[in-house]
């Protein structure tokens, strides 16, 4: 399959090695992975913070650029919850019928990365090797908006030589919720405060999540406490082989 | 407060700002084990009730759907309402807002030369500040369910729709009690704590001429009124006094008596997590020779036809004021109620109190979210909170970009947002910013990460490092490997 790669402007710029073992996994499973450099952001900040004018010509822009994609994977549940749900807030907003079409036709093509691989291609075993002590959290935006539930477990039960632990009150928000973090960020902190508790609970040397966003909120808080716990992407998980460098 | 303006309804301050409340409630360490503990337990009681059911989600799009066509045929079904109250002896009022409503219900209680009132289920006489306007003509108000008592008691706001009180434990309302009510000995135990209330609240039941609730449900086809409740001193107030006053929001109505089928499963299982709650009073009017002699029901507007004039806003009327969402919030848990500066705090707060007193007056409650949604997967009647969280926050930057002049214009968080919408608006923006980002934190970064940030950003590093800017983007990588 045709992969176009959407790596968010998150990753692009602050986590490329997420976006390097997704394309690494994608082609090692036997895609063809494209990626088409006029793509920025797909406009969540501006619009999940109010300035959805701004956040208009955004979403115009990735629809432009997507547009006759077969596929489009992203390593994020966030950004990919943003074009697959709130885009039709912003269509509505938008008024423009061309504009809801192209949306309407666009959002079945796009995925998170971890619901491509089990939902669509239907594989669970990707024949990754990890190993350490990982626990794993689930996005807000993974479980309510994209609805993926465990699919990234499934994936991570797989991996060999993982020593999976689960994370206690898993499904309870970290407390990132982009500019959340700095408008209120006294509740931002008490909630990712209980986060880090039960992260260290678990005595894992890796917590994963299939968001780099929310992975930046409880890994700089883990690197501030000197938790000597680390974060890493799923992909990157996934991307290692018994081979390659672990 | 002496000198300050008031708010007339629905807000506790005049204009809450969540992020000024919010760390006082953060930093008081016994609430938040009071919070936390209390909505844990809701929550898991919920969560196992709820799962019995096999047709939960069935029951969900079933009250939505009543709800939502309810509020289309709003017109006629309150004309109805009235038409059926009226038949079966009740009277009907009309209040648009707040100090109509008071004046009716003022009114009523004065032609009975009633100096005292007992209320019970009394949400939406707190959105109008009935209490208050009583007391200005001498009428004394005492509230009779134990957990508004203890409030009114402790001379406080409310700080949950369902348990006013979630804020408090044990040791705490037994001191209230010994201060308030003249006992000398009391332990903390539940049962001695209750003993006490009943004792007081007893006495009031069997004086007082004038009762004043709320309402649950109405329903327009017999003019039933609803009041679902717990501790049975609801049935006290709805039966004992001469006098019955019941004050709804216009929304609360529901076409037919079989509608109760839907809203009485919902209800209590996701507000006090049981099956069924132990007290559901129902009555039409008066009948002679049983419960009050006089029936007033007293319809309140205040600000919801304009909720319901919005297309994105109007679900937030679909509420039964159940409390699930407070209970699974993760802001709510950790703030509290007071934070929010209202009478309708958590999350369906952050919506519909901005919608009923216009969101310039509350900016900041829109913004009380994490948007991390679990608030409309236990909503009852489907609320999408988030969704409609958004299309406030999208209102409040347009009306402040709109209407807000050169101080809108200057204000740091606008500026950045213009900045950033035009970076991301081209490919060579975009990469020249990217460059910019490796260049402009050199001064900032340590060890790959950087731990502190001027001005806005200063609440990220207060607790978390953030990792720098790689030296190469995920496009340079790919650009590179592309052409080799």
């Amino acid at each position: 399959m045709r992969i176009s790669l959407f790596i968010t402007c998150f990753n692009d710029t602050l986590f490329p090695q997420s976006g390097r073992a997704t394309v690494e996994l994608l082609e090692r499973l036997g895609h063809t992975v494209d990626f088409r450099p006029e793509q920025t952001c797909c406009g969540q900040m501006h619009f999940n913070t109010g300035y959805q004018r701004e956040a208009l010509p955004l979403v115009r822009r990735f629809v432009n650029v997507f547009g006759d994609a077969e596929v489009v994977v992203a390593p994020s549940a966030s950004c990919v919850g943003m074009v697959r749900d709130m885009y039709n807030m912003a269509a509505d907003l938008a008024d423009d019928p061309a504009l809801t079409q192209a949306i309407h036709d666009l959002q079945p093509r796009v995925f998170e990365l971890t619901e491509f691989l089990v939902n669509k291609l239907g594989i669970e075993d990707v024949g990754a090797y990890f190993p350490h002590r990982v626990t794993y959290h689930p996005t807000c935006h993974s479980l309510r908006v994209l609805r993926i539930g465990d699919v990234p477990l499934r994936l991570l039960k797989k991996v060999r030589g993982i020593d999976y632990v689960p994370l206690p009150d898993a499904d309870q928000c970290c407390g990132f919720g982009g500019t959340f973090a700095i408008k209120n960020a006294d509740t931002s902190m008490a909630m990712l405060g209980d986060k880090l508790r039960a992260v260290r609970d678990t005595k894992a040397e890796y917590c994963v999540a299939a968001d780099n966003s929310c992975l930046m909120n409880i890994g700089g808080a883990l690197h501030r406490q000197r938790a000597g716990i680390k974060t890493i992407h799923i992909a990157e998980v996934l991307a290692q082989t018994e081979g390659g460098k672990a | 407060m002496s000198g300050k303006r008031e708010p007339t309804s629905v807000l506790i301050e005049l204009e809450p700002v969540f992020e000024r409340n919010a760390p006082k409630a953060l930093a008081n360490t016994q609430l938040r084990r009071n919070m936390g503990k209390a909505t844990q337990t809701i929550r898991n009681k919920r969560a196992n009730v709820v799962g019995e059911l096999d047709d939960w989600e069935a029951l969900r799009e079933a009250g939505r759907a009543i709800k939502a066509h309810t509020l289309r045929n709003l017109d006629k079904y309150l004309v109805q309402l009235e038409e059926s109250v009226t038949k079966a002896g009740g009277h009907v009022h009309w209040a648009s807002d707040a100090a109509e409503a008071n004046a009716i219900i003022t009114g009523i209680v004065q032609s009975h030369q009633a100096k005292e009132v007992i209320k019970i289920k009394s949400l939406t006489t707190d959105e109008i500040k009935l209490n208050k306007a009583l007391a200005k003509v001498g009428i004394n108000a005492t509230e009779t369910d134990l957990a508004e008592l203890i409030i009114q008691l402790a001379g406080e706001h409310s700080s949950h729709i369902l348990v006013p009180a979630i804020h408090k434990n044990r040791a705490e309302i037994r001191e209230i009690f010994m201060r308030t009510l003249g006992v000398n000995e009391l332990t903390d135990e539940p049962k001695a704590l209750a003993a006490v209330a009943r004792t007081h609240l007893r006495r009031k039941f069997l004086s007082t001429p004038v009762a004043i609730s709320g309402a649950n449900f109405a329903v327009a086809e017999t003019g039933t009124v609803c009041i679902v409740e717990s501790e049975g001193n609801g049935r006290m107030c709805l039966t004992l006094p001469k006098v019955l006053v019941s004050v709804m929001g216009i929304e609360k109505l529901i076409p037919t008596v079989q509608d109760f089928e839907v809203f009485l499963q919902l209800l209590p299982r996701s507000s006090t997590g049981e099956r069924m709650n132990p007290y559901t009073s129902l009555w039409s009017g008066t009948t002679a020779g049983d419960g009050p002699e006089e029936f007033h029901l007293v319809l309140l507007d205040n600000g919801r036809t304009n909720v319901l004039a919005d297309e994105v806003g109007r679900q937030t009327l679909n509420c039964i004021r159940c409390s699930a969402c407070l209970n699974i919030c993760p802001v709510y848990e950790r703030t509290g109620g007071h934070a929010y500066g209202s009478v309708y705090p958590g999350p369906i707060g952050a919506i519909l109190t901005p919608q009923l007193v216009g969101v310039e007056h509350a900016k900041s409650l829109p913004y009380a979210s994490s948007l991390c949604g679990a608030c409309y997967d236990v909503c009852p009647v489907k609320i999408n909170i988030p969704e409609v969280l958004l299309h406030l926050r999208g209102e409040i930057v347009r009306q402040k970009q709109d209407e807000g002049g050169l101080r809108a214009t200057l204000d740091p968080e606008n500026i950045a947002m213009k900045v950033l919408a035009k970076i991301f608006g081209s490919r060579s923006n975009y990469e020249n910013a990217q460059e910019m980002g490796k260049w402009g934190q050199l001064p900032l970064q340590r060890d790959g990460y950087i731990e502190w940030l001027p001005g806005l950003l200063g609440g990220w590093t207060e607790v978390r490092d953030l990792p720098a800017v790689p030296k190469e983007t995920f496009r340079e990588w790919w650009e590179k490997r592309d052409k080799s």
